[in-house]
C-alpha cells in the first residue's frame, strides 16, 4: 500500500523549502551590502589621515613617501574608459545594425558567434596579447605616424612608449564591444517589423530606413547599452594593468603611461606593507565600487524602462 | 513646361542615385565594422594558438615551475590550483545560484525579491578586482594568510549572480499550467519546483552553470591577493594556491623569455578550455534563449 504523506508534513516540507531558498537568496543581498560596508570600513584610516576630499582631489600618489592622492587614477580610469567607449560604441552599433538589418541569417549567425567568443576570452589573455602583439605594433607603426602628422595636438605629443592610455583604451574597446553590441542587437530586435516596412514602402533606401525606423526609436536603449559598456570599462582590470604602463600621473598625451583605479589596486595591493597604503587602496576600491554601482544601476534602470 | 518637367525628373533621378549610393556606402561601412570585430577576435585567437601551441609539451602539464634558465618547467601547480578552486567555487556557487534563481522565479514577487534581483544584478557588475578586495578584508585579513578558500570564495561571488539570473529567466519560461498540473495531482510545491520546473529546464540551467564555470576559470583579478600564488604543488585549501590565470599574468610581465613563452602556452590551454565550454553550451541548448549576457 502507498503511504500518503500527511498534509501537515507536506506543509512543513514546503515551508522548509521556501525558507531555505529565501535565506540563500538573502545572502546575495548580504554579500553586496557587506561588500560596501567592509570596503568602507577598510578605507577608514585613509579617510581619517588625508580627508576624503583631499584624497580625491590631490594628484600626488607616492607610496614611497606614503602620500596618497587619487586624482591621477580617477583621471586614468575615466579617460581610458571614455576613449574605449569612443571607439567601441560606434563600432558596436555598426555591428549590431549589420547583423540585424543587413546580413543574411547564416552570416549573422557566424559573426554573432565570433563576437560572443570575443566576450569569452579572459581578460588576462587580452593583456598578454596586448603586451606582446598590440603594444609593439602601436609603438613602431601607429604612434609615430600620429605624432608626426598630428603632433601639434596635445593628446598626441611626446615619445611613443607603446604602453599607455592609448593602448589601454584600444584593448578595452575590444573587451566592451561584445557587451554593447549584444545589447544593441536586442534593442533593435525589439522594434516591430512593420515600422521598417513602412519606411521602405514610403520609398526609403535601406540606410534611410535604418535611420528613420531603427536608430531613431532606439536612442534610449542604445544609451543604456553605452552605460553598461562604460560600467564594464571602468572596472576592467587585468588587460589594462598589463598595457597602461602603471604610472600615476596626469598628462595630456594619450601615448604616455597612466594608471587606473583598478590597475593601481591590482599592482600595489599584494605588495603594500604600510597600513595607510592598504587603506588608501581600499578607498580607491570603494570609489570604484561606488562609481560602477551608479553607472550600472543607471543602465539597468534604463534597460528596464526600455523593455 | 516640358523642359521644366524634364529638369525636375532629372533632378529626382539624380537625387535618387545619390541616396542609393549613400545607402550602399553605409552598408559597406557597417559591414566593415563587423569585419573589424571578427578580425580582432581572429587576431587574438590566432596569436595565442601560434605562440602557445608549438611550445606545448607533456612536461608543461606534468612539471612544476623550475628556476629561470632551467629547461622543462611546467605549470602543474597552476593547473591543479585552478581546478581545485573552480571546483570549490562551483560546489558552493552552483547550488547557491540555482536556489536564488528558483526563489526569484517561483516566489519572487514581493519587495524582498525585488531587492534580491537588484543586488544580483549589481553584484554581477561589480568589478572583479573589487570582489578580490572585499574577500581580502573578509577572509584573508582575519585568517592572516592568503588561501585557496579565499580565492574560491571570490570566484563564487562572481559565479552566483550569473547563474541566478540565468536560472530565473529560464524557469520563468516554464508555462504556469505545468506547475498547476503538478499541484493538482497533489504533488507538494517543493517537489513541483524541483522535479517538474527545474527538471524541465535543466538543459538551459546547465548552460548558465557551464558559462559561469567558463567565466570564473579565466578570472585573474580576484585571485591576485586572495589565493596569491604558490610555486609548489599544494592541495591544502588554507594555503596560498596557484592558478592558471595568475600564473599567466606573472609570467607575462616577467622579463624572462622562457617564462613569456610559457605564458603563451598557458594562455593557449586556458582559451581552449573556455572556448570548448562555450561551444558545449551551444550543443546542449539552442542559442538565443537565456544566454548569460555578461
Amino acid at each position: 500500500m502507498i503511504k500518503t504523506p500527511k498534509r501537515k508534513d507536506v506543509r512543513r516540507a514546503d515551508r522548509i523549502f521556501f525558507w531555505s531558498l529565501r535565506v540563500l537568496a538573502g545572502l546575495v543581498i548580504l554579500a553586496l551590502v557587506s561588500m560596501g560596508l567592509f570596503l568602507f570600513d577598510a578605507s577608514e584610516l585613509a579617510i581619517h589621515k588625508t580627508g576624503f576630499f583631499s584624497f580625491v582631489l590631490s594628484s600626488d600618489w607616492d607610496p614611497v613617501r606614503d602620500v596618497y592622492g587619487a586624482l591621477p587614477v580617477i583621471y586614468g580610469t575615466f579617460v581610458s574608459s571614455l576613449l574605449s567607449l569612443a571607439i567601441a560604441f560606434p563600432l558596436s552599433v555598426g555591428i549590431a545594425l549589420f547583423l540585424n538589418e543587413i546580413a543574411p541569417a547564416n552570416l549573422a549567425r557566424v559573426v554573432g558567434f565570433l563576437i560572443e567568443m570575443l566576450a569569452a576570452i579572459p581578460s588576462v589573455i587580452f593583456g598578454l596579447w596586448g603586451i606582446f602583439v598590440l603594444v609593439p605594433w602601436l609603438r613602431v607603426h601607429v604612434q609615430p605616424f600620429f605624432i608626426q602628422k598630428l603632433g601639434f595636438l596635445p593628446v598626441f605629443q611626446g615619445p611613443a612608449y607603446g604602453v599607455g592610455m592609448f593602448s589601454a583604451g584600444l584593448i578595452l574597446s575590444l573587451m566592451i564591444l561584445p557587451t554593447i553590441s549584444s545589447l544593441a542587437r536586442e534593442v533593435f530586435a525589439a522594434i516591430p517589423r512593420t515600422q521598417r516596412e513602412s519606411a521602405l514602402a514610403l520609398g526609403a533606401t535601406r540606410w534611410e530606413m535604418i535611420k528613420i525606423a531603427v536608430l531613431k526609436s532606439s536612442k534610449g536603449g542604445l544609451f543604456a547599452a553605452m552605460m553598461l559598456g562604460l560600467g564594464r570599462a571602468l572596472g576592467e582590470t587585468m588587460a589594462v594593468t598589463m598595457v597602461i604602463g602603471n604610472r600615476a600621473q596626469i598628462v595630456s598625451s594619450l601615448f604616455a603611461p597612466a594608471q587606473t583605479m583598478a590597475s593601481v589596486v591590482a599592482n600595489e595591493y599584494a605588495e603594500a606593507t604600510s597600513d595607510i597604503h592598504l587603506s588608501a587602496l581600499a578607498l580607491v576600491g570603494f570609489l570604484l565600487f561606488a562609481v560602477t554601482f551608479i553607472t550600472s544601476g543607471l543602465a539597468r534602470v534604463l534597460i528596464g524602462r526600455v523593455k | 513646361m516640358s523642359i521644366l518637367r524634364k529638369q525636375i525628373g532629372d533632378f529626382t533621378r539624380l537625387r535618387y542615385k545619390r541616396r542609393k549610393a549613400l545607402s550602399l556606402w553605409m552598408t559597406f561601412v557597417l559591414g566593415l565594422a563587423a569585419v573589424a570585430a571578427s578580425a580582432s577576435l581572429l587576431a587574438v585567437f590566432s596569436y595565442v594558438v601560434l605562440r602557445g601551441a608549438p611550445e606545448l609539451t607533456l612536461s608543461f602539464f606534468m612539471n612544476l615551475p623550475k628556476p629561470v634558465g632551467e629547461p622543462g618547467g611546467g605549470m602543474l601547480n597552476a593547473f591543479v590550483g585552478s581546478l581545485l578552486m573552480v571546483l570549490l567555487a562551483s560546489a558552493i556557487g552552483i547550488p547557491w545560484g540555482i536556489a536564488t534563481g528558483m526563489y526569484l522565479s517561483e516566489y519572487g514577487r514581493g519587495r524582498f525579491a525585488f531587492c534580491v534581483r537588484f543586488c544580483a544584478e549589481m553584484l554581477s557588475s561589480v568589478p572583479s578586482i573589487v570582489i578580490g578586495l572585499f574577500v581580502y578584508v573578509l577572509i584573508v585579513k582575519p585568517m592572516q594568510r592568503f588561501s585557496g578558500i579565499a580565492g574560491a570564495f571570490a570566484l563564487t561571488l562572481i559565479m552566483v549572480p550569473l547563474i541566478a539570473r540565468n536560472t530565473e529567466e529560464l524557469l520563468k519560461l516554464v508555462p504556469q499550467h505545468i506547475r498547476e498540473a503538478g499541484l493538482a495531482l497533489g504533488v507538494p510545491r517543493w517537489k513541483v519546483t524541483l522535479w517538474i520546473v527545474l527538471r524541465g529546464s535543466l538543459s538551459g540551467v546547465m548552460t548558465g552553470v557551464i558559462l559561469g564555470i567558463a567565466r570564473i576559470s579565466g578570472e585573474t583579478a580576484p585571485l591576485l591577493f586572495t589565493a596569491l600564488n604558490n610555486r609548489f604543488l599544494s592541495l591544502a585549501p588554507d594555503q596560498p594556491m596557484a592558478s592558471l590565470p595568475v600564473q599567466i599574468y606573472t609570467y607575462a610581465i616577467s622579463p624572462f623569455e622562457d617564462w613569456n613563452r610559457q605564458a603563451w602556452s598557458g594562455a593557449f590551454v586556458l582559451i581552449l578550455f573556455v572556448f570548448v565550454l562555450n561551444i558545449m553550451t551551444r550543443a546542449i541548448f539552442k542559442p538565443g534563449l537565456g544566454r548569460v549576457r555578461d
